[in-house]
């Protein structure tokens, strides 16, 4: 049939063979019939054809390889889902000689443009390193690659494929830490499963212990056990200090959680509600095994609930809450009652309650419990009662207020008629009277009684054993006994029988005469008996005690070795230190290693550098922040835009909040939805309060205080500026700056003339109104954003940079905030003499500014370097030149003018000491000899920023003095322009739509509503080029970034009335993101 | 590619429990400890199987020749990779297994020996432990409908992991055919396969929303099917599925419907463990918010309760917005497309459980003659003012109970003799008669008195009332235009509710 012609005939054919796979019978001499229609059209035969080849191709390799070419041209579609499902049956193929195609396949597919082929290709690896684990060190590389990728869908799938082939590589975590914390919740059950396991151990590497001084450090723990804010404050300071001694130190101090730490416990609590057991289960080992002791508690209601769920789950967590209820009794005890036993429980269940139960009990609950027990031990299932007696018998060893009572209550079973209950009963009576026997010799001898009845062989000998050991107590019973004994002697079983060779032996020292012939008689028995251990034992016996004239010196101590004070037996739980195991593992299950486990680290002594897991800022949204600032020679600039951040971040809140856990599990969800974005905007800001905490984790380290004042400021500020009209006369706008800063007697001087500050002021005061436009259309924006992928959370880095800051802060207590800039040393020269300088300014700066704004390409925009005042005469402007940057085509093009405006010269201009963010390369400008007073000087330089907007921090020397300086680009700097057609601008349109594809609504600005001005406007705001377009409703731009060369697409279509529609198509979407910010900027003003 | 490294390899000849007969047949010539001298082509092998006794055990398969060896190779060779699921057996009652399915290379159905070996023993399938070790395996089992669905892994998983994935593969089958039973499955064995393969990807799960499967594989219908077999069509589906790549999983993109409905089932089980004298010993609430959702597009929905407040602990489906829920207690979300559980709730014991009825009862066997005495009258306790329906009383009588010989008021009741079950069917509780149950038991001639009393179960339900007091205040849609028609329906069950005697 599966030669035939009909797709329906074939598929009847593939029918039958699948289902006789699926009962295991063997198929697979129709290989080569079934390999010929791997290519055949119909996509059911096709599927079935993929099952039977996994199936069977490792055992016909050569006729497999037949079939691969058919994948690598799906691997070449152009359909996302056919490169995602040939690449999975490709590297389902066992077969070794195809190694390097997958290899290649996996690679590829690993930058492939849609996250569903990425996640697939995370899937080949582990594939791929089973089939050949020499290929290791490349899949490593893959991994890395996908590990930073950005997208839900593929983090628990490279997290999967990590911890197949390295899970040793914890340094490959670091950088993607944060961003898999933020993610999780957005990621699909079964990948939060395996992230946060794999999360446990790297926390458990990286951050110190939480409950380590516990014990040292009563209020200390105390307070941070809470965690609150203003702990957080004191931490930071922690951290650094602890850096800076000995971790013996450390030991001593109060313990303060790493930010990050807390950004993992944070985010995984609402986890715990998720309907797969198997998260909530991770969470509450990640918990248990992570978080301070105040706070495991959370995780005890969500571990009760799964007791509802079917009997496997519960199997798995009351093993884990057995462990847990050790370790933590408090946590449990409220819920006491959800582990009573119902008789309709399998009994593994009830075994596992029991213990439960048994490890809560304590003085104030324990009779509660014991009434349940009394019920349990009438359970038909005869299994569960004789735990419930063992349980009963540990109750009574670990609360002596009880033990009398249980005693009791077992000597009473002994009468029951159960055979087995009774026998349970009496290993556990053996054990509670070896504690206190002289007290309890009746129960002896009614035990001694039941010898005749009990049939059970451990019960026997757990009788037998005691009478022997105390057999003073019972001096007329344990004669007798041992004779009824050696009477039955060769029908007991072994254990019986050793019993009764120990009896006669301490009978024998302490008896003698009584017992001398009966033990003669059972050691003789027992000389000939089948079992060597017996045999031995008879022999070993009758060395020791019968003194004969070979026997040496130990039969002296007979007596001292048999009749030495025995420990009484420690009845404890089974669970006990299994917590060594992580929780919810198999390992732990089976109390014993099972292959490939992981081993939970040990908390380090002293914490890792947490510097490891800073990641670059990718995603600058403070589009003002382009512009270079040198934080000592503006600093009301500074401060302005500082705050325009605060605010902005503020406002971005919901958007960020989302990435970031803080606002709910399927905030992302919304993206379809403009109901409740509108209202998120808004709590977004109430929320504030809440938001600030992940905020200020996140930042890692800026004193609270500080954060907290800003934070009422900017609120203020922004609810007024909120309040205003949006065309508010700008005069007003700078006189409130104006108020605010004698407000804050600021020490600050300003650095430019009246008029320049002004001017700055409008345009500071401008922008930060578009800002507050800008966040009542948030919600849009959001919008939009979120359709281009949540993306990750913008993580402030340099905390380094900010430590400095710091000290600085405390000097005026003011919403400085710090700049991108780190500048420690001039800072503080200058704010001691900031007044006289301030005032300096004011009269100077005017006739030195007005030439320098005329700068030599004056299209361009040029942004201030060095101004002359912290530059002791020099200043430095620069500007997006434009022109390619020969030496590397990879660079932009930096072009510098330096002005020497002091009356000495300046020799040896040079840069030094450039600091980068990973990635990043400069071309340093060759050194300038000379520069004479007066004069000016332009030099090139080139700077690879690596499709970022981070800024390029390096020292300008002179010869006397050095200065930091620092380049940041606007984002549309960041791309040169490429010429394309109509045509093939649509097309490279065409693919780079949905989540690449931004779009924005605008009204145009009054003055720019011809086609002229907006491409001007454009092209003055990026560095695009025209592409002919045959509509003049439409303008259409066209780049690419400079490093990596991805497309970047503009297109402008206007209506009527200044209303237009901004498109942006760029595959790097947080450059679409901030190219959408700057173009709008451009055009609507 | 591994046997590279090494330049002589040793085998040991062995027999492993797992091997086929052919590789027995070759070693019972006991060529125990054979050295193979001879520089071994790596060409020539390939690993078979890695047989985790030791660090390094391999089965060996030459390509040259139908020749094979088993085999310690004695060389450092890394660790197999993990892999979470790598293979599934599907058991039945009997113990036959009708179903197999490998993920990666195949692993030989003998390894369920040792799952019918602990089975034997355990007697009822109930007490089966769900984790086995074996020698080279673990095994996790579930028991559901009567079948047992044997995963086997080699390496570190959480066992619950597994666990929850069987039960949705289960799930998914419920959901596809109806019911989930032997020959259902066997009947659809292609499709189910086909599931299967969607469902994990290298033993790790790839899709296991039923909106997704749903648009990969189609669900038979009586009319697809009748269609197929005149038309040869298939019930692949042949438009690729969108929602694995939004996201909202859940969901499938360009659903509509002529009639837009949402209904919500608000379901309460009541859990308690009431001690001889009618008191209560333990009882709290566990709900259920089961939705059935019909509307076109992407709706948005709300759904705010009177009282949230009695919500101790939830869990939700992924689609609902938890934040919402921590700030403002309404659940919001964008629901899957048909059938699912919204939320699951806890009313927790320490708010006070109304328990509907109360059960009057004696069972007594007596010291002289094999007979014991039974009576049993059941009266409406808080119902709040419903009526409570389809009573019914389940006693798992001891072994020595050898028939019964009752009189019920009301209802009618089954002994079964071989399980040892008494069914007291009562129907709906009139409170003005109270049903009663009351006559002899006899026991077998010779056996002692049970001691103990058999515990009863008592199953009921309540129609339009939750017995938490839960009430949905109003479900509010966003995103779309239309009116759904909207309905809330509650009712209260008895979960394991169960009277000590």
């Amino acid at each position: 049939m599966l030669d035939s012609n009909k797709d329906s005939l074939k598929l009847e054919a593939m029918k039958r063979i699948v289902a006789m796979i699926a009962r295991g019978k063997n198929t697979s001499d129709l290989f080569p019939a079934v390999v010929k229609n791997v290519a055949c059209k119909n996509i059911e035969v096709k599927k079935l054809v993929y099952v039977y080849l996994v199936r069977y191709a490792e055992e016909q390799q050569d006729l497999a390889l037949l079939s691969i070419s058919t994948f690598q041209r799906g691997l070449k579609d152009p359909n996302q889902l056919i490169r995602a499902s040939a690449l999975r049956v490709l590297s389902s193929i066992r077969v070794t000689i195809i190694v390097p195609i997958m290899m290649l396949a996996i690679k590829e597919a690993a930058s492939d443009m849609s996250p569903y082929v990425r996640k697939t290709a995370a899937h080949a690896i582990p594939k791929l390193y089973s089939l050949d684990p020499e290929q290791k060190d490349q899949l490593i590389e893959v991994i890395e690659k996908l590990l930073a990728d950005k997208t839900t869908l593929v983090a628990g799938s490279v997290v999967m494929a990590f911890e197949e082939v390295c899970p040793e590589r914890i340094d490959l975590i670091h950088k993607n830490y944060r961003k898999l914390c933020n993610l999780l919740i957005d990621v699909e059950e079964w990948g939060q499963v395996v992230i946060i396991n794999m999360l446990t151990r790297y926390a458990r590497t990286q951050f110190l212990n939480p409950n380590m001084n516990e014990s040292l450090l009563e209020e200390g723990s105390d307070k941070t056990f809470y965690g609150s804010d203003e702990d957080e404050d004191e931490e930071e300071e922690e951290e650094k200090d602890k850096k800076a001694e000995a971790p013996a130190m450390a030991k001593r101090k109060p313990y303060v959680m790493d930010p990050d730490h807390r950004l993992l416990l944070r985010n995984t609590k609402p986890l715990l509600q998720s309907r797969n057991a198997a998260v909530v289960m991770a969470v509450a080992q990640l918990y248990f095994h992570l978080a301070p002791k105040a706070e495991v508690g959370v995780i005890a209601k969500a571990l009760v609930r799964l007791l509802r769920s079917h009997s496997e789950v519960q199997y798995v967590v009351l093993q884990n809450v057995a462990t847990m209820s050790i370790k933590r009794r408090g946590m449990f005890e409220p819920y006491l009652k959800s582990f009573y036993i119902r008789s309709t429980d399998p009994t593994q269940i009830k075994v596992l309650k029991l213990e439960v139960l048994t490890n809560l009990a304590n003085e104030t609950n324990i009779s509660t419990i014991l009434r349940e027990f009394q019920t349990y031990i009438k359970s038909m299932d005869k299994d569960f009662v004789a735990a419930t007696i063992q349980a009963i018998g540990r109750c009574a060893t670990n609360i002596g207020e009880v033990r009398d009572t249980c005693l009791n209550g077992l000597v009473q079973l002994l009468s029951n008629r159960d055979e087995l209950v009774v026998a349970e009963s009496v290993v556990v009576i053996k054990k509670l009277l070896q504690m206190q026997p002289e007290k309890h010799s009746d129960i002896i001898k009614h035990m001694a009684k039941l010898t005749d009845n009990i049939q059970v062989p451990m019960a026997r000998a757990s009788i037998l054993w005691l009478i022997g050991e105390y057999c003073e107590h019972v001096p007329k019973i344990a004669p007798d006994v041992l004779r009824k004994m050696a009477k039955s002697f060769t029908n007991e079983e072994d254990i019986v029988k050793l019993q009764i060779i120990n009896l006669a032996a301490k009978l024998y020292l302490t008896n003698s005469k009584q017992t001398k012939l009966l033990t003669q008689y059972v050691l003789n028995l027992a000389k000939y008996d089948q079992n060597y251990d017996i045999r031995d034992r008879a022999r070993f016996i009758r060395q020791l005690i019968v003194p004969t004239e070979k026997s040496g010196a130990l039969s002296k101590y007979a007596k001292k070795l048999f009749l030495a004070l025995k420990p009484a037996p420690v009845l404890e739980s089974p669970f006990k230190d299994r917590d060594h195991f992580q929780l919810g593992s198999l390992s732990h299950l089976l109390n014993a290693k099972a292959g490939g486990y992981q081993e939970l680290p040990d908390w380090p002594e002293a914490a890792p550098d947490p510097s490891v897991r800073n990641v670059e800022v990718k995603d600058s949204v403070f589009t003002l922040l382009e512009r270079v600032t040198t934080l000592t020679s503006v600093p009301e600039w500074t401060k302005c835009s500082s705050r325009e951040k605060r605010k902005e971040k503020k406002v971005e809140k919901p958007f960020y909040s989302d990435s970031e856990g803080e606002s709910g599990p399927t905030e992302s969800a919304d993206s379809e939805s403009d109901s409740a974005s509108g209202s998120e905007s808004g709590s977004g800001i109430e929320e504030s309060g809440s938001g600030s905490e992940s905020e200020e984790s996140e930042e890692g380290s800026e004193s609270e205080e500080e954060e907290e004042e800003e934070k009422e400021k900017d609120k203020k500020k922004k609810k007024k500026e909120l309040k205003k009209p949006v065309q508010e006369s700008e005069s007003e706008q700078s006189s409130e700056e104006e108020e605010r800063k004698h407000e804050r007697k600021s020490k600050q001087r300003k650095s430019e003339s009246e008029s320049e500050s002004d001017e700055e002021e409008d345009s500071e005061s401008e922008s930060s109104q578009t800002e507050s436009e800008d966040s009542e259309s948030e919600a849009e924006v959001k919008k939009k954003k979120k359709a281009a992928e949540s993306k990750p959370p913008s993580k402030p880095v340099k905390k380094d940079n900010k430590k400095e800051k710091k000290e600085m802060s405390l000097l005026d207590l003011d919403d400085f905030e710090p700049a991108p800039s780190p500048q420690a040393t001039p800072v503080n020269s200058f704010l001691s003499n900031s007044l006289a300088t301030d005032l300096e300014g004011l009269s100077l700066s005017d006739a030195v500014l007005s030439p320098a704004t005329i700068s030599p390409s004056s299209a361009l925009k040029s942004y201030e370097m060095l101004h002359r005042i912290t530059g002791e005469g020099l200043s430095v402007e620069y500007c997006f030149s434009r022109q390619p940057f020969s030496p590397d085509a990879n660079m932009v093009a930096v072009q510098m003018q330096f002005t020497n405006n002091a009356t000495s010269d300046t020799k040896n201009l040079h840069m030094e000491d450039v600091k980068l963010q990973s990635g990043m390369r400069v071309k340093e400008f060759p050194e300038i000899e000379l520069l004479p007073a007066g004069e000016m000087v332009t030099a090139v330089m080139g700077i690879d920023f690596c499709d970022s907007t981070q800024a390029a921090n390096f020292q300008l020397c002179t010869h006397t003095r050095k200065f930091f300086v620092s380049i940041q680009p606007p984002v549309g700097e960041l791309m040169r322009p490429v010429f394309l057609t109509e045509n093939e601008f649509k097309k490279e349109q065409g693919q780079l739509m949905g989540m690449n594809e931004i779009t924005e609504k605008i009204t145009l600005d009054v003055k720019c509503r011809n086609e002229h001005s907006i491409v001007q406007r454009v092209i003055t705001a990026a560095n695009l080029s025209r592409v002919p377009c045959g509509s003049d409703k439409e303008c259409r731009f066209a780049g690419r970034t400079v490093t990596s060369s991805s497309l970047v697409l503009v297109t402008v279509a206007t209506k009527e009335e200044g209303a237009a529609k901004l498109t942006i198509n760029c595959e790097k979407m947080v450059i679409g993101t901030m190219l959408v910010k700057d173009i709008l900027l451009a055009l609507t003003q | 590619m591994i046997l590279q490294q090494q330049i002589s390899v040793e085998l040991n000849m062995r027999n492993s429990p797992s091997d086929p007969p052919c590789q027995s047949a070759l070693f019972k010539g006991g060529h125990q400890n054979i050295t193979f001298h001879q520089h071994v082509n790596p060409s020539q092998f390939i690993v078979w199987e890695l047989l985790q006794d030791g660090p390094i055990c391999r089965r060996l398969f030459s390509n040259s020749g139908n020749f094979w060896h088993t085999g310690t190779i004695s060389c450092n060779i890394p660790e197999l990779a993990a892999e979470m699921i790598h293979s599934l057996f599907l058991i039945n009652h009997s113990g036959d297994i009708f179903l197999e399915k490998h993920w990666k290379s195949v692993i030989s159905r003998s390894v369920c020996d040792y799952f019918f070996e602990a089975k034997e023993k355990a007697v009822d399938p109930e007490n089966v432990s769900p984790v086995l070790q074996t020698p080279h395996h673990y095994l996790i089992t579930i028991y559901r409908d009567k079948l047992f669905f044997l995963s086997v892994i080699q390496t570190e998983v959480p066992p619950l992991f597994v666990i929850e994935f069987l039960h949705r593969v289960a799930d998914t089958i419920q959901d596809y055919f109806g019911e989930c039973s032997e020959s259902v499955i066997m009947d659809n064995v292609v499709t189910v396969y086909e599931l299967l393969e969607e469902m994990l990807d290298n033993g790790f799960p790839l899709a296991t929303e039923s909106n997704v499967l749903k648009e990969m594989i189609r669900p038979p219908t009586i009319l697809r099917s009748v269609v197929n077999t005149l038309t040869g069509g298939s019930n692949v589906g042949d438009t690729l599925p969108t929602g694995q790549l939004s996201n909202i999983p859940w969901r499938r993109a360009g659903v509509k419907y002529t009639n837009n409905e949402a209904y919500f089932d608000v379901i309460e089980e009541i859990d308690a463990i009431l001690d001889k004298s009618g008191s209560t010993v333990f009882a709290e609430i566990q709900g259920v918010i089961e939705a059935c959702v019909r509307l076109t597009g992407m709706p948005d929905l709300t759904l705010s309760f009177m009282n949230p407040r009695l919500l101790d602990d939830v869990s939700f489906h992924p689609c609902v917005r938890f934040k919402r829920w921590e700030s403002e207690r309404v659940l919001s979300f964008i629901p899957p497309d048909g059938n699912f559980t919204l939320m699951n709730y806890h009313v927790s014991s320490q708010n006070l459980v109304a328990i509907p009825v109360y059960v009057k009862q004696s069972i007594t066997f007596f010291e002289m003659g094999p007979c014991g005495r039974l009576d049993i009258t059941i009266g409406p306790k808080q119902t709040m003012g419903k009526t409570v329906e389809a009573l019914m009383v389940t006693i798992h009588m001891p072994k020595a109970v050898l028939s019964a010989n009752l009189t019920p008021t009301q209802g009618n009741y089954t002994y079964d003799l071989a399980t040892k079950v008494l069914v007291w069917d009562i129907g709906k509780l009139n409170p003005q008669k109270l049903p009663n149950l009351r006559g002899s038991l006899s026991l077998q001639a010779g056996a002692p008195k049970p001691e103990d009393n058999p515990s009863l179960n008592i199953d009921l339900k309540i129609q339009q009332v939750a017995i938490s007091g839960l009430k949905v205040s109003r479900l509010d849609m966003y995103g779309e235009k239309y009116k759904p028609f909207k309905g809330v329906k509650y009712l209260t069950k008895a979960g394991k509710f169960q009277v000590r005697t």
